[in-house]
């Protein structure tokens, strides 16, 4: 298989991931949503790094893996701390910060 | 067999990505984002990249979602419940509009990402890439990205340590029990033996800034009203608390 077929995968998976973000209203989801962002590229990353036959886009594949494991850690933490506090779990009623 | 292979995987991974965003229940979207995660990791053992695959099934499809799975069990799914009553026409009104904008950025963006990816007259995209000849320490294997990690991208390395620290830290203290975002639980009225048994006269920093007389006064009054909050309203006084977090709405 050519190259151009994962990049499209990984575009679709990208765009399928930006389209959950900005429509689902919950933030365990919305949090979903940007894991798919990530998981299109790191795909499009990998295939880069196929296509050079070189190992660098591995190792930063590997470090947004990371960064999206910290993002979970503190997003699903948020979201306890706002159920502890009997708030709604929707992005749309926590408009505090609105001002 | 190994566009065969390609077809069944993209699938998966498309599949499981439109589940994550089409289902309702969260749970759910978890479980599709399991099946995506596999596929994917099955895709990137066709682009020759088995330390990443390995480490996307354990520590994505392992632990993170095993994390999801026990957030979504502790806060539950709200959505439904905050669809019902009274505001049920307009929300779903602009909850239509989202859907239709979302989806027209999102096919753009799509759009502009082939024309970006494919249409840019790379003619490497069009190839397999680059030359592979299996062996034990070629290109992918854990050898090679372990030598890679501790050689060249050693500081990146570090540095991604540290921020799996920090991010640890913070997550106890955003989820932890007491403290944190909570201001009701005081501890300036908690007592200990010492304003109790400790003479007049041993140099206080009250004592200092308002005289003897009148720095014991004041400590004696605020001695007898705790004791009578602690043993006469304790439970009138906690859900009176409880009460004022559900009433007030949220202040953070």
């Amino acid at each position: 298989m050519s190259i151009a077929w994962y990049l499209a995968v990984s575009a679709i998976v990208f765009c399928t991931g930006a389209f959950g973000v900005m429509t689902r209203r919950n933030p365990l989801v919305v949090l979903l949503c940007l894991e798919l962002m990530l998981n299109g590229a790191n795909l499009s990353l990998i295939a880069f790094s196929r296509m050079w036959g070189n190992g660098d886009g591995q190792i930063l594949a590997i470090i947004v893996m990371t960064v999206a494991a910290c993002e979970v850690c503190i997003g699903l933490g948020m979201i306890v701390a706002i159920h502890r506090r009997r708030l709604p779990i929707d992005v749309d009623e926590l408009r505090e910060l609105q001002g | 067999m190994s566009s065969l292979l390609f077809f069944m995987a993209a699938t998966g991974v498309i599949a499981g990505a439109i589940g994550v965003v089409t289902l309702s229940n969260p749970f759910y979207s978890v479980l599709a984002l399991v099946g995506h995660l596999l596929s994917l990791a099955v895709l990137f053992l066709l682009l020759r990249a088995e330390f990443v695959a390995a480490a996307q099934v354990v520590v994505y499809a392992g632990a993170v979602m095993v994390l999801y799975v026990f957030v979504v069990a502790y806060v539950g799914d709200e959505e439904q419940a905050l669809d019902g009553g009274l505001t049920r026409r307009p929300r779903a009104r602009s909850a239509d509009g989202r859907k239709l904008s979302g989806a027209l950025f999102a096919g753009a963006l799509l759009v502009e990402l082939l024309i970006a990816l494919l249409g840019s007259g790379l003619k490497a995209v069009e190839g397999a890439g680059a030359p592979y000849a299996p062996g034990p320490r070629t290109f992918g294997t854990p050898a090679y990205i372990g030598n890679l990690l501790l050689t060249r991208f050693l500081l990146v390395f570090e540095a991604a340590s540290l921020m799996l620290l920090i991010a640890a830290v913070g997550g106890v203290v955003l989820a932890r029990r007491r403290g944190g975002l909570d201001e009701e639980e005081d501890d300036r009225d908690r007592l200990t033996p010492l304003d109790i048994l400790r003479p007049r006269g041993t140099g206080t920093m009250v004592e200092g800034v308002e005289g003897l007389a009148l720095a014991h006064a004041r400590g004696a009054g605020d001695l007898q009203e705790d004791n009578h909050s602690r043993a006469g309203g304790h439970a009138a006084g906690h859900t009176q608390r409880a009460h004022d977090t559900q009433a007030s709405g949220g202040g953070w």
